[in-house]
């Protein structure tokens, strides 16, 4: 995964409350077999309308998207994450996020940014008209308006997103451990330790 | 309460040893790594013997022994592990195998060419797992191979899945596996790529339920129908959060197969996954099993599956009983399958559920499904009837089913009936014991193995507004085909409900 530090951008103005996966990504697109594309699909509703903002020349391709409380929320489907990705997004700034979503939205490197609901009317204005920074080193927000808002994030999410740490990338560091049951396996339950190739193993 | 005082000179030992007692005891093994006498579940044994790591916050690390992977959820998981230039760390305890979007008709024409699949999405899938299994090394049993079938019945028939193992696969009936002993549950298609490259899941303990059924069964009451009265006493959401170990005499009597059946449905009542000891049926069913332990390594399996039972003494966090006195052939009636009633039974009024937001999603139901509250539910006439789907398609099931429409008829207004065997090597079973010719004369299609309409990702779909007798394990909206009307039944019930046109009680048939 790309080390996530500052992103700075263009920002989508969006605002709305409750947006759940569906309006993210229409469950026609689940049958996919590839992530890429997905961002064809993402807002794909809204996005009927000729004069939406994801299609815009001024907006199109902006890295952050400024949306309102409960962002994410319905079904649990990593397809979201992966739509806003391929769409180009790399933070969203919201009052509150779904759980799942935020969980999601993490193991893809798109950073989830939790500000007051005061704090996201004010960037949904500057969104308007300027861009915004957003720099997870320091945990801040700001624009070129003299705004700054500081967020939280738990550490450990901040440490892989700075680090491009992705889960599975972060478990092969536990390698020799893992190897290690492994072979504790080989000697106290062998049967375990093998699998389609049983007829091949001595 | 009163405890024991400690001299003030001892407080620290004690401290000291209580810490490492709770250490240890986590680990089932005392300070000098012997397993101590704790009593402990099943579950918690099995736990045990997989931590590779725990971390602070009572996370572990948990080492899978059995990875089934099918064409809907492992493509994305595949994608990312080649943009990643990452391995997959154990393909040897990965097995794939194609199901939901196979059709059930023909695979290959006289020529033994591919029949091309219409529907280019579900086409796309399939060729996905065609392609990256073989690029991973991963075993891949093909759509025109004999062993194919569904993920949870082809796991169990080859000895793939195994008692005491850990078992996932990027699908929520994985919990099927369970009725081996195994502890199976579902995950999504990042944890699929997690196991792929890792061969481990990071976790948190779930709580332990005990669902004991004492008592036996009557004649005409199968596993399924024990499973369907269990969904109803639990609720839907009723095992959230749990892992939920079916006990008692009714679950010791029941085959391996019908134990499958039970752990099955677990996620249908909420819990993650559903156990059961594994015994001499077990250990029986699984001897002789293509990737089934061999010579020294056999006899050391066995002798671990016969010390994985629930100790006397060990407490779960909750328990229910249930007589299985109560149980009669069961039936569902909503677009839950919390939705159960014996086939005796009326369809409820909503007003009858105390729950006002229960209430709701029953007169919803009740509108969805077509039905009057107070309407016996062996009135309700059926259009077609499903026999197939991982909760019902082994050999046992079949042959139930079978025995109900030996040198009968379906009723003519049933339109649309077909058996959908849960593998090719369980099709070969059932022809050679002569049960296709059983179906076939009475008005059955004999189809190729797949999920099939218990979900209609493949062609196979319930027409808008007709109902099914179905042998599946959801009776969603929309499940079967959209509109479809979903009745969740016993292989011999739906049997039964095939030939009076109508569902019935399958007793006054046998
Ligand atoms: S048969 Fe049905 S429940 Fe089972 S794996 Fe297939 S789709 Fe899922």
């Amino acid at each position: 995964m790309e080390p996530v530090k500052e992103i700075t951008g263009r920002a989508y103005p969006f605002g709305q409350k409750n947006v759940d996966t569906d309006v993210i990504i229409p469950s026609h697109w689940l049958k996919t077999i590839t992530r890429d594309g997905l961002g064809r699909g993402a807002f794909e509703t809204l996005r009927a309308d000729p004069d939406n903002l994801f299609d815009s020349a001024e907006f199109k391709g902006s890295p952050i998207l400024v949306a309102g409380d409960n962002f994410g929320c319905g079904s649990s489907r990593e397809h979201a994450a992966w739509a806003l990705f391929d769409l180009g997004v790399r933070a969203v700034i919201a009052p509150s996020f779904s759980d799942i979503f935020s969980g999601n939205a993490f193991k893809n490197g798109i950073l989830t940014v939790v500000l007051p609901q005061e704090a996201v009317d004010r960037l949904v204005e500057v969104a308007k008209t300027d861009p915004i920074h957003i720099d997870l080193e320091s945990q801040t927000v700001t624009t070129p308006f003299q705004d700054r808002f500081t967020f939280e994030i738990d550490p450990f999410r901040k440490h892989c997103l700075l680090h491009g740490l992705d889960e599975v990338g972060l478990t092969l560091a536990r390698g020799d451990a893992i190897g290690a049951f492994e072979g504790t396996v080989r000697t106290d339950r062998p049967f375990l330790a093998k699998g389609t190739d049983v007829g091949v193993a001595a | 309460m009163m405890r024991p005082a400690i001299p003030p000179d001892r407080r620290l030992d004690h401290a000291l040893a209580q810490m490492l007692f709770l250490k240890y005891r986590l680990g089932g093994l005392n300070r000098l790594g012997m397993a101590t006498t704790n009593p402990r579940t099943l579950y918690q044994k099995i736990w045990d013997a997989h931590v590779v790591e725990r971390r602070d916050d009572g996370t572990c690390l948990i080492y899978i022994d059995r990875h089934l992977v099918h064409e809907v959820t492992s493509p994305q998981a595949f994608e990312a592990l080649r943009l990643a230039g990452r391995k997959v760390r154990r393909p040897d305890l990965t097995l794939a195998v194609p199901d939901h979007n196979l059709p059930t008709t023909a695979r290959r024409d006289a020529q033994g060419a591919r029949i091309p699949i219409a529907d280019r999405e579900s086409a796309q899938q399939l060729a996905a797992l065609e392609h990256n299994a073989p690029e991973f090394g991963i075993r891949y049993i093909g759509d025109a191979d004999r062993e194919q079938g569904i993920v949870h019945v082809v796991g169990p028939e080859q000895g793939f899945s195994l008692p005491g193992a850990t078992i996932v696969c990027g699908d929520s009936h994985t919990a099927c596996h369970g009725g081996l002993g195994a502890l199976a549950f579902g995950i999504g298609t990042s944890e699929v790529e997690h196991v792929l490259a890792t061969q481990t899941l990071l976790l948190k303990q779930s709580k332990t339920m005990e669902v004991r059924v004492e008592g036996e069964l009557t004649p005409g009451v199968t596993a399924k129908d024990v499973v369907l009265h269990i969904t109803g006493v639990l609720g839907a959401s009723g095992g959230t959060g749990y892992v939920i170990e079916y006990t008692g005499s009714v679950i010791r009597g029941l085959s391996v197969e019908g134990r499958l059946t039970v752990s099955n449905m677990a996620i249908e009542h909420g819990a993650r996954a559903g156990l059961i000891a594994p015994d001499d049926k077990t250990i029986a069913y699984v001897k002789g099993r293509p990737y089934a332990p061999k010579g020294d390594d056999w006899d050391k399996a066995v002798a671990w599956w016969k010390s994985l039972a629930t100790d006397p003494g060990a407490t779960y966090d909750k328990v229910v009983v249930i007589d299985a006195a109560d149980i009669a052939p069961s039936v569902t009636w909503g677009t839950s399958p919390e939705d159960v009633v014996p086939i005796t039974g009326t369809v409820p009024a909503p007003d009858s559920f105390a729950d006002a937001s229960k209430r709701d999603a029953a007169a919803k139901s009740l509108a969805y499904m077509g039905l009057e509250p107070g309407q016996p539910m062996a009135s309700v006439e059926i259009q077609n009837v499903f026999i197939g789907s991982c909760t019902n398609s082994r050999i046992e099931d079949l042959r139930a089913a079978a025995a109900v429409l030996k040198g009968r008829r379906k009723a003519d207004t049933v339109k649309w009936a077909i058996v959908v065997p849960g593998s090719g090597l369980v099709k070969a079973m059932a022809e050679a014991e002569g049960l296709d010719r059983v179906f076939v004369d009475a008005g059955f299609e004999w189809r190729e193995p797949g999920c099939s309409a218990c979900l209609g990702m493949n062609p196979d779909k319930v027409p808008a507004g007709e109902r099914c007798a179905s042998t599946s394990n959801r009776n969603f909206v929309g499940r079967q085909g959209p509109g479809a009307r979903t009745h969740l039944v016993s292989p011999a019930m739906a049997a039964a409900a095939a030939v009076a046109g109508h569902l019935t009680d399958v007793r006054d048939l046998i």
